[in-house]
C-alpha cells in the first residue's frame, strides 16, 4: 500500500522534484559558505602544521612572524638549541611576494628554508611530486596552486630557481600558496635592495664626507660591504623533546634570551583570532544571512505546496479523512522535501568546492548540522501549513 | 506495450531518486572521513649513490698585486690603464719628487761641512798627541812637572774622541743621503710581475699615503673561484676532487675545475666552508673577477646499498622514517639514513629492505588509519 504522501508526490513528481533541486541549490550554497569560512581557518592551522613547529621564537614583542612583521639575527639559533628541552631549532623567512612565472606573476609566499634535508623543522612535510630540494641554492619546492609543474623556471629578484618538487596545501594564512627556497637565497631576496638602490645607495654613502675620508682608505669599502649584508631572518622555529611541555621550553627562552615565544595554541589564536577575524566574521556575517534566507524559502515553499493543494484536502476531509492521515501527509513531503534538498546541497557544494580559488573545506559537522536543521526548519514550516489544512472548510469545495 | 501512467511515473521518479542517491554516497565515500587518500608508492631499490656538493663562489685572482708609493707623497704621472698587460718590471707611474732633490743637495752640503769638521778634529789630534810626547819626554828629565803632562794627556784623549765623533757624523750624513737617494729611486711604479691591470685608483696630481693602492695588477692565468659549501652539506669535500663550474653569464657552458684545498677557517657567521677551487684551463674570454658562480663537487660513487628518494621520508611524532605499505594499509617504520645524492636519492641504512613498498607521494597527511588508493601520479601533476 502507498502512503497519501506518495501518492501524492507520484502525482505531481515533476513538479516536487524541481522544486527539491531549487531547494537543494539554495541549500549547497549555504553549506559552500560555511566551507569557505572553515576553509578560511583550516589555511590558517595547516599554515601551523605543515611549519612543523612546536614553538616559535620572534622579536620581542611583534605577533610574528605570520601576522607582524619580526627579524631576528640569524645565529641566534644557536643559542637556542642549546636552552633545555629543545630537539632542533632552525631559522626561516617569510616573504609574500609577486612571483614571476613566465610573462606572468602569482602571488605566493616565499619560505627559506634551512639547509638540512627532509623532515628539517620548516621543510615540507609530504609532496605530490618530484623531490626534495638537495642543492644549497636556486631549487624551489612549490605548491599546485602557483600553478608551477616540475622543471619550470621561477624567478625571485634577480636570481632563477628550478621547481623542483610540487606540494599540495602548503599555504599561508591567507591562502597563497607557498614557495620553498633555501634560507640563504630567501634571506638575500628578502633584504637585498634593488641594483638601482643598491647603487644609489653607494652614491650616498660616498658623498657622505664621514665615510669617504681621503685618510682612511679602507673605511668605504668596509661602510659598503655592511649595508649589503644581511644578518636576519624572520623567526626560529623549534621542534621540542617530547619529555617538555611547550611552556616549560619556552619560558627559559622568554627570560634569559629577550625574545617572544608563542606555542602552538597561541600561534593559532593569532592566526584566528586576530589575523583572518575580520575576514571570518564577514563570511559568518554572510553565512548567518543565507541560512535564514534559506530558513524563509524552505518556509515559504512549503506553505506553498500545501496552498496548491487545498482543494484537494477539502475533498478529503470531506470523504472523512481523519485529521491525523492529512498531518501525516504534508509532514512527509516537507521532510522528503528536506532531504532531497539536502541531498542535492551536499552533492553540488561538494563539485563545486574545488572550483574555488581559495581553499573550501567541507566539514561532516556542517554537514549534519545542516542536515538537521533544514529537518527541523521543515517540521517547523509544515506546522503552519497543517494549520491552515486543518482550519480548511470542506464545504468549500462544493460552492 | 504501454506501461499504466502510474507506474511509469514511479517508475522515472525511482529513477531520478536513485541517481541523486548514487551521487550522494559517491560524494560522501569520495570526500568524507572514510575517504581514500591518494597515494604513489615506490619500491626500496638497490642502488648505487654518487654524492656530490653543490655550492656557490665568486670568481677570484689568486694573486693581486696593489701597487703604490712608499712614502706619501703626490702622483706625478701614470702610464697604466685598465685592461692593459703589463711586463714585470714595466715602469707604469712616478710619483712627484716635491722637495726631494733640494734634501740631496742639503745632505750633500751637510756632508761636507762635516768632513770640515772631521778635517779640523785631526788637526787638533795631532797637536794634541805631539805636545803630550813632548811634555813625556821632559817629564822623564825632571823638566815638567806630573800634572802638565796629565793635563797634555787629557788634551789628547779629548782630541781623539772629537774626532771619532766627527768621523761618525760623516758616516751618519752619508748613511742619510744615500736613503734620500733610495728614497728618490722608489718614486717610480714598477710592475712586479707581468699581468693584468685591473683596477685604477688614483689619477696624477692626487696625494697618496704610504702604502695606498694606485694600480692593482691581477695575474690572469691564476683564477680561482671562491666557493662556500654549507655546513651541513660539505661532508667529503676535499682537494683534487673535480669540480664542474658554471658562470652566471655562460649558463649553458660547464668548465672543468678541481678543488685546490679546502679552507682550515669556516667561516663562522654564515656557517659555510670555504674551499678553492681552480680552472683546468685558462678561461677565455676572462670572467670578471666577482662573477658569481656555482659549482658541482662529484664525489665518488659508493657501493650500491637500499635507497629511497628523499620525498619518501616522513617525520612522525619526531621520529624519522616512511610510510611502508603493508596490505595496502600505511604501517610508519622508522629509518636510519646515510648519504644523499643531488638527484634526491637516500641510502637507508638500517630500517627497511630492498624490494619494500613505501609510500612516495601523497595528498593529503596520512596517519596509521588512513585507507590508500595507490595511483601512479596524483591528480593536478602533469609528468
Amino acid at each position: 500500500m502507498i502512503s497519501l504522501a506518495g501518492r501524492d508526490i507520484l502525482h505531481s513528481w515533476g513538479k516536487f522534484i524541481f522544486t527539491g533541486i531549487g531547494l537543494g541549490l539554495l541549500i549547497g550554497v549555504t553549506l559552500t559558505m560555511a566551507g569557505v569560512y572553515r576553509g578560511m581557518v583550516d589555511d590558517g592551522k595547516v599554515l601551523l602544521d605543515n611549519s612543523g613547529a612546536d614553538i616559535w621564537v620572534v622579536q620581542q614583542a611583534t605577533l610574528g612572524p605570520y601576522a607582524e612583521p619580526s627579524s631576528l639575527p640569524d645565529d641566534v639559533w644557536r643559542s637556542i638549541r642549546t636552552m633545555p628541552g629543545v630537539a632542533e631549532a632552525a631559522n626561516i623567512t617569510y616573504l609574500i611576494m609577486q612571483v614571476e612565472k613566465g610573462a606572468e606573476d602569482v602571488r605566493a609566499m616565499v619560505v627559506g628554508i634551512t639547509a638540512g634535508g627532509p623532515t628539517t623543522v620548516g621543510w615540507p612535510p609530504f609532496l605530490v611530486a618530484g623531490r626534495h630540494i638537495t642543492r644549497s641554492h636556486y631549487e624551489a619546492v612549490a605548491d599546485v596552486a602557483s600553478g608551477f609543474q616540475l622543471g619550470d623556471t621561477l624567478t625571485i629578484r634577480r636570481n632563477q630557481y628550478t621547481v623542483v618538487g610540487l606540494t599540495r596545501r602548503m599555504v599561508s594564512a591567507s591562502g597563497d600558496p607557498m614557495i620553498f627556497i633555501p634560507l640563504k637565497d630567501a634571506q638575500e631576496a628578502q633584504f637585498l635592495k634593488d641594483n638601482d638602490a643598491i647603487l644609489m645607495q653607494r652614491r650616498r654613502t660616498e658623498d657622505n664626507p664621514a665615510f669617504n675620508r681621503p685618510g682612511v682608505p679602507g673605511l668605504l669599502d668596509a661602510v659598503l660591504a655592511s649595508q649589503a649584508s644581511n644578518p636576519s631572518v624572520n623567526a626560529i622555529l623549534v621542534r621540542i623533546k617530547p619529555e617538555f611541555t611547550a611552556q616549560e621550553v619556552a619560558e627559559p627562552i622568554r627570560r634569559w634570551q629577550r625574545f617572544t615565544v608563542y606555542d602552538r595554541e597561541q600561534m593559532e589564536d593569532i592566526l584566528v583570532g586576530k589575523m583572518i577575524a575580520t575576514s571570518a566574521k564577514q563570511i559568518s556575517m554572510f553565512l548567518a544571512i543565507l541560512a535564514i534566507v534559506c530558513a524563509a524559502i524552505v518556509a515559504f515553499i512549503i506553505y506553498t505546496l500545501t496552498m496548491d493543494k487545498i482543494r484537494e484536502i477539502a475533498v478529503l476531509k470531506l470523504l472523512g479523512t481523519r485529521n491525523r492521515t492529512i498531518v501525516g501527509m504534508i509532514l512527509q513531503q516537507s521532510l522528503v522535501l528536506g532531504l532531497i534538498g539536502f541531498v542535492v546541497g551536499k552533492i553540488t557544494a561538494t563539485f563545486a568546492a574545488p572550483l574555488f580559488p581559495k581553499y573550501v573545506l567541507l566539514v561532516t559537522t556542517d554537514s549534519l548540522i545542516g542536515f538537521f536543521s533544514v529537518q527541523l526548519l521543515c517540521v517547523l514550516a509544515s506546522i503552519v501549513a497543517i494549520r491552515m489544512a486543518l482550519k480548511v472548510d470542506p464545504a468549500e469545495v462544493i460552492s | 506495450m504501454k506501461l499504466p501512467l502510474m507506474q511509469r511515473r514511479t517508475l522515472s521518479l525511482l529513477a531520478v531518486i536513485s541517481l541523486l542517491l548514487a551521487l550522494f554516497f559517491y560524494v560522501v565515500w569520495r570526500t568524507g572521513p572514510m575517504a581514500q587518500i591518494a597515494v604513489t608508492a615506490t619500491t626500496v631499490e638497490s642502488r648505487s649513490i654518487a654524492p656530490a656538493l653543490a655550492g656557490v663562489g665568486t670568481v677570484q685572482a689568486r694573486y693581486t698585486y696593489k701597487i703604490g708609493p712608499t712614502y706619501p707623497g703626490r702622483l706625478q704621472q701614470l702610464h697604466a690603464e685598465v685592461g692593459d698587460t703589463v711586463e714585470a718590471g714595466q715602469v707604469l707611474g712616478e710619483m712627484d719628487a716635491v722637495d726631494l732633490n733640494d734634501k740631496i743637495q742639503a745632505q750633500q752640503a751637510a756632508i761636507r761641512h762635516a768632513e770640515a769638521v772631521m778635517r779640523q778634529a785631526q788637526a787638533t789630534q795631532a797637536f794634541a798627541k805631539a805636545q803630550m810626547t813632548r811634555y813625556e819626554t821632559l817629564q822623564r828629565d825632571n823638566n815638567a812637572s806630573e800634572e802638565s803632562v796629565a793635563v797634555k794627556q787629557q788634551d789628547f784623549a779629548v782630541a781623539k774622541s772629537t774626532l771619532e765623533a766627527a768621523n761618525e757624523s760623516v758616516n751618519r750624513l752619508d748613511a742619510e743621503l744615500k736613503a734620500l737617494r733610495a728614497q728618490s729611486g722608489n718614486l717610480q711604479l714598477i710592475a712586479p710581475v707581468a699581468g693584468l691591470v685591473v683596477a685604477r685608483h688614483i689619477d696624477p696630481g692626487t696625494t697618496v699615503l704610504a702604502g695606498q693602492a694606485v694600480v692593482e695588477i691581477i695575474d690572469p692565468t691564476s683564477l680561482w673561484v671562491n666557493a662556500r659549501f654549507d655546513q651541513v652539506s660539505a661532508y667529503g669535500l676535499q682537494a683534487d676532487l673535480p669540480v664542474q663550474i658554471v658562470l652566471r653569464s655562460q649558463q649553458a657552458s660547464h668548465l672543468a675545475g678541481r678543488v685546490l684545498r679546502v679552507e682550515p677557517l669556516a667561516d663562522a657567521v654564515t656557517e659555510e666552508t670555504l674551499t678553492k677551487i681552480v680552472f683546468d684551463s685558462v678561461v677565455s674570454p676572462l670572467p670578471p673577477l666577482g662573477e658569481l658562480a656555482e659549482v658541482t663537487v662529484q664525489l665518488e660513487s659508493l657501493p650500491a646499498t637500499a635507497s629511497i628518494p628523499n620525498a619518501a621520508i616522513r617525520l612522525v611524532k619526531g621520529q624519522r622514517g616512511v610510510w611502508k605499505i603493508i596490505d595496502e594499509r600505511p604501517v610508519f617504520t622508522p629509518i636510519t639514513l646515510g648519504r644523499s645524492d643531488l638527484d634526491g636519492y637516500v641510502q637507508v641504512i638500517d630500517g627497511l629492505a630492498v624490494g619494500d613498498t613505501v609510500v612516495l607521494y601523497n595528498d593529503k597527511a596520512l596517519t596509521a588509519k588512513s585507507r590508500l588508493r595507490i595511483s601512479k601520479r596524483l591528480a593536478g601533476v602533469s609528468q
